[in-house]
């Protein structure tokens, strides 16, 4: 039974990561984990044309990583699982029609990185995929333009406001045995407290992470001293103290292990990042580098991520509705 | 002397804008609207040409003066065609603005990349 408690899917057959890749842009690099990532842009553009162009370099250049690493080539994939924050996904969608592989594009928002790696885990663990590539991929001034205003406009953000990171990451998955074991995963619910600003992404993201964290407990029967770290998403600055809080009003007490991925990413005292990093490349490319390597090198035996998505829609924004969030939590397990 | 009040009342306005953005929920594009807007009205009694006089570039700079030349120039009209006029004078003053941004606009979009 491959179901624990309400909302985590155990694998019991044994899911791996066989490789993982990431690129990101130039400010990223600059940032506290410079030099982590497979590739690192020293332009924003990315050589290209357009933004949406240089987002799809990005995800293009982070699955190719992740193919060489693993030593295989696009054929030999059984399933693609991708989707980011644009409309109708593009960067995803587009990147599968050069792929030409069977297909699942998936909208979590900042979620993305973490719903991508669970489902493939699971079509991995339950046999319908023997390999499986899950990525996901964000950039500042397309999320910039599609969420709040062309970086152009030059209007001026709250301390709240996070920034976008612009990267892309992926993970490849297989049953074969390797370095780091996808042990479970718990799927979010979607959960709106009210907030509708979109420059406090954090505040309204931190219940959606609280209550996945705390059933994940639940679940799996687990408390934070089982996990050497667990970390969100992008909650930032503003969202990840209220998610520490949150979880100890139901009793598990995370200080000491708890980090966000947002503030991982960037030098807040030295760059203008605001609350810290957001978008679905913020908990893809923290995970899928530094936070694999440290599980690699023994630092991490296990680690709790969960990833951050704040449902925004624009266009709801403006017929006031409010912030629906999600999260989706991953265990990976160093062996 | 003439710098000094453009300064000071160029400054307020613009400080007003900051306060209603720091401490008020809106966003740039309604703190725009709100100042547009308070523009016509101040000028509609009289009190904008009265700042111009006293500041002016300070007066005329901020985006306020773009309110107070939609009134007046939609008074202008109407004073010679009636309610029509209304609509006919509105962007009669306010036209080699829009224009200006339309244009310079377009010239940096074909000569400069965006930086994100």
């Amino acid at each position: 039974m491959g179901l624990l408690g309400k909302q985590t899917w155990e694998f019991t057959n044994g899911v791996y990561v066989q490789s993982s890749g990431t690129a990101v842009g130039p400010r990223e690099n600059l940032g506290l984990l410079k030099g982590t990532y497979d590739y690192a842009y020293e332009d924003l553009h990315c050589n290209e044309d357009n933004w949406e162009l240089a987002e799809r370099a990005l995800l293009r250049n982070a699955i190719s990583t992740t193919l060489k690493k693993a030593d295989k080539n696009v054929e030999d994939i059984d399933v693609f699982l991708a989707g980011d924050l644009l409309n109708q996904n593009v960067t995803a969608n587009f990147i599968a029609r050069e792929l030409q592989l069977p297909f699942l594009c998936m909208f979590g928002a900042c979620s993305t990185s973490m719903e991508t790696a669970a489902l493939g885990a699971q079509l991995i663990d339950s046999g319908y995929a023997k390999l499986a590539l899950a990525g996901t991929s964000s950039h500042n001034a397309t999320a910039e333009r599609q969420y709040r205003y062309p970086t152009e406009y030059g209007g001026q953000k709250p301390d709240s406001a996070t920034f976008t990171v612009t990267g892309a990451g992926s993970i490849l998955l297989s049953s074969k045995k390797s370095r780091i074991k996808v042990k479970c995963a718990t799927i979010g619910t979607v959960q709106d407290l009210g907030l509708k600003n979109p420059f406090d992404m954090g505040s309204a993201m931190a219940p959606a992470a609280a209550y996945t964290i705390v059933q994940h407990f639940k679940d799996t029967n687990t408390t934070p001293d089982d996990y050497d770290l667990i970390v969100t998403g992008d909650l930032s600055a503003v969202g990840a103290p209220i998610c520490e809080q949150l979880v100890k009003e139901e009793g598990y007490d995370m200080s000491g292990k708890y980090n966000d991925c947002g503030l991982l990413i960037y030098d807040r005292d030295n760059q203008e990042v605001f609350a810290g990093g957001s978008g679905c490349a913020c908990s893809a490319v923290v995970t899928y580098s530094h936070l694999f390597q440290e599980l690699k090198k023994g630092t991490y035996k296990k680690i709790l991520v969960a990833a951050t998505g704040a449902l925004l829609s624009p266009t709801m924004i403006q017929q006031k509705e409010s912030i629906p969030t999600i999260s989706h939590a991953v265990v990976f397990e160093s062996c | 002397m003439e710098f000094v009040y453009a300064f000071i009342v160029g400054g307020l306005i613009c400080v007003v804008g900051q306060l209603l953005f720091e401490f008020t929920k809106l966003t740039p594009g309604h703190v725009m609207c709100i100042f547009v807007v308070i523009g016509s009205i101040l000028d509609g009694f009289g009190i904008y040409d009265k700042l111009i006089e006293f500041a002016g570039a300070g007066a005329t700079v901020p985006i306020t003066s773009f309110g107070h030349s939609l009134l007046h120039g939609a008074m202008a009209e109407a004073n010679q065609h009636g309610f029509v006029g209304i609509g006919m004078g509105i962007f009669s003053l306010t036209s080699s603005g829009i224009s200006a941004a339309i244009l310079f606009s377009f010239i940096v979009a074909l000569l400069f990349k965006p930086k994100g």
